[in-house]
């Protein structure tokens, strides 16, 4: 059971910054069809930085303990630094090696989340005439 | 003679291999079965003794092998009691028979037919269609299930018409374990229109049941080797004889020809017409080799069993608390497979843990989402069974189901 360390299973158990962002927050959701999980992120950036992410979502717990311990870990960071987090980040923030089958489901929220920042990156653009 | 699991499974070398020191503890045969050492020592013998083509030498090696290649459909024929080996076209598994089909056989239907299928259907006897029904205008619908997991045969009756062309249906499910009564499906529905194309895949019934082809009354039926102790890489299609001969054929290259000009060519007769280029030849040793080491074991003794077994492990998986099971109640209705989820765990981390203890199931939705979208879940955990397997391997799930129950809930608070 190397795989369900400690931490992992608190933060499955536990999740850090659960809910949803309202008023001006950028909402992203994506599924893995393969194996059921969902997972919404909603996310709030304040002069260029992340200044509040939240997320739901239906999943194993390796996603949901990706999902929790990567909100953890960009919150506050600029869009840049938080757009450059890989699979390599994850890895290191749940402490174990991916097993080929279990990679999409940690990864599931680093999509996300990268979709939820490029798009909110986007509104602040002024809008084409 | 007595059916002894334990002594079979030292018939499969794959289960002398131990993980981490244990053994294991194999329960997806449902996706792949174990292959015992006389199919491995057949294939082994293909490329030792003999590694030529077949068909296109007069020497002896190639005459040899072309022999053991026809011999093995002869053996398939038998197998499943079709009419003559001219009934039995090899191909590469059960998802490229329909595939076969679903091209093949699209080509001679009007524009506006019907093709029916059902919700429990694996994605191979759902997407070919869907393709080909997108291409010429047809309509696709789906036979729904009851709440016990059952082809709900009302629906079958409103599904079906004048119209429908084609009805294409699984034997056994691969989740719910469903046993269709294929027999009383199929005259029902000729009663309604005689004209009606019948395809049964019998990916999960082959394997595990006594069946005889010719008694179902259907049209055509499709299977794998890799989940009947054969090899992977090649598979079955059966059709009556003058139906494979009114088929356009699927590929075409070598062998599949009479006669080639450089405008035109003609075709070779079936099932030489649907067999274009080399094939496995290893690989339709071994699946004959594998049939008779199934006959050898007796594949009513081989259901018998499974049947025992299931019903030990439904009884079992109910004590459980948390565990909901689907598909039908009794023993006798399912094929080896059980679907279930433990509640508040996700599938994949059930299998997960259990593969901690080197006890090997699958989660997920087995290539049939749209029967879980039925059932109203995203994925489950499958557990299925086959002649090697014995109550010890229930029992050895059971624990591993009570532990991970255990692990995830206790840290819950
Ligand atoms: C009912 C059913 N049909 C078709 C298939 C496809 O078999 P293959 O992958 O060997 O083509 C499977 C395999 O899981 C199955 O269970």
């Amino acid at each position: 059971m190397d795989l369900y360390r400690d931490n992992i299973l608190d933060h499955y158990q536990n999740p850090r910054n659960w809910g949803s962002l309202t008023g001006s927050a950028v909402k992203v959701s994506h599924n893995n069809p393969s194996c059921g999980d969902s997972i919404t992120v909603s996310l709030k950036l304040d002069s260029g930085k992340i200044a509040d992410i939240k997320f739901t979502g239906n999943g194993c717990a390796i996603s949901m303990a990706s999902a929790s311990m990567l909100t953890e870990y960009i919150m506050g960071k600029s869009v840049t630094d938080a757009l450059v987090v890989k699979r390599e980040d994850v890895e290191k923030l749940l402490g174990t090696k991916l097993t080929l089958a279990r990679l999409k489901c940690a990864l599931l929220p680093l999509e996300t989340i990268r979709q939820a920042l490029v798009e909110s990156a986007k509104t602040r653009l002024p809008k084409p005439s | 003679m007595n059916f002894n699991p334990s002594k079979i499974a030292g018939d499969f070398p794959v289960l002398s291999r131990k993980i981490n020191g244990a053994p294991i503890v194999y329960l997806d045969s449902t996706a792949s079965s174990l292959k015992p050492l006389a199919v491995i020592e057949e294939i082994d013998r293909y490329y030792r003794e003999l590694s030529v083509n077949i068909f296109r030498g007069v020497y002896n090696l190639s005459e040899e092998a072309t022999a053991l290649y026809e011999n093995a459909r002869q053996t398939a024929a038998d197998f499943i009691g079709a009419s003559s080996a001219s009934e039995i076209v090899f191909t590469r598994n059960a998802t490229e028979s329909l595939n076969l089909l679903a091209a093949s056989l699209t080509k001679k239907l009007a524009a506006g037919s019907g093709i029916v299928s059902t919700v429990m259907e694996h994605h191979a006897n759902i997407v070919p269609w869907q393709v080909a029904a997108g291409e010429k205008d047809f309509t696709l619908s789906f036979v729904d299930i009851d709440e016990n997991g059952k082809l709900d045969l009302a629906d079958l009756r409103k599904k079906i018409n004048k119209k429908t062309a084609v009805f294409t249906f699984t034997y056994v499910s691969n989740v719910l374990g469903t046993i269709n009564p294929v027999r009383e499906i199929i005259s029902q529905i000729k009663k309604i229109n005689s004209k009606i194309i019948i395809i049964v895949d019998a990916a999960q019934a082959v394997p595990h049941m006594p069946l005889n082809v010719q008694d179902l009354g259907a049209d055509f039926m499709v299977f794998s080797s890799h989940k009947m102790c054969g090899p992977t890489g090649i598979g079955v299609l059966w059709g009556k004889q003058h139906l494979l001969e009114m088929l356009p054929p699927y590929q075409t290259g070598g062998e599949m020809i009479r006669e080639v000009r450089l405008d035109s060519s003609t075709y070779n007769e079936s099932p030489y017409k649907f067999e274009a280029g080399t094939p496995h030849i290893a690989g339709a040793m071994g699946l004959a080799a594998a049939m008779k080491y199934l006959q050898g074991k007796g594949l009513d003794k081989i259901r018998q069993h499974e049947i025992k077994l299931t019903a030990y492990a439904l009884e079992k998986l109910k004590s459980i608390e948390n565990v909901a099971i689907y598909g039908p109640e009794k023993a006798e209705n399912r094929g080896g497979v059980i679907a279930f989820n433990l509640k508040g765990v996700h599938p994949h981390d059930v299998a997960q843990i259990l593969n901690s203890e080197n006890i090997c199931i699958r989660s997920g939705h087995h290539c049939a989402m749209p029967l879980h979208t039925r059932l109203n879940i995203g994925s489950s955990c499958r557990a299925s069974f086959y002649l090697y397997n014995s109550e010890k391997d229930v029992d050895a799930l059971l624990q591993g189901l009570k532990n991970t129950a255990k692990f995830f809930l206790k840290k819950r608070c």
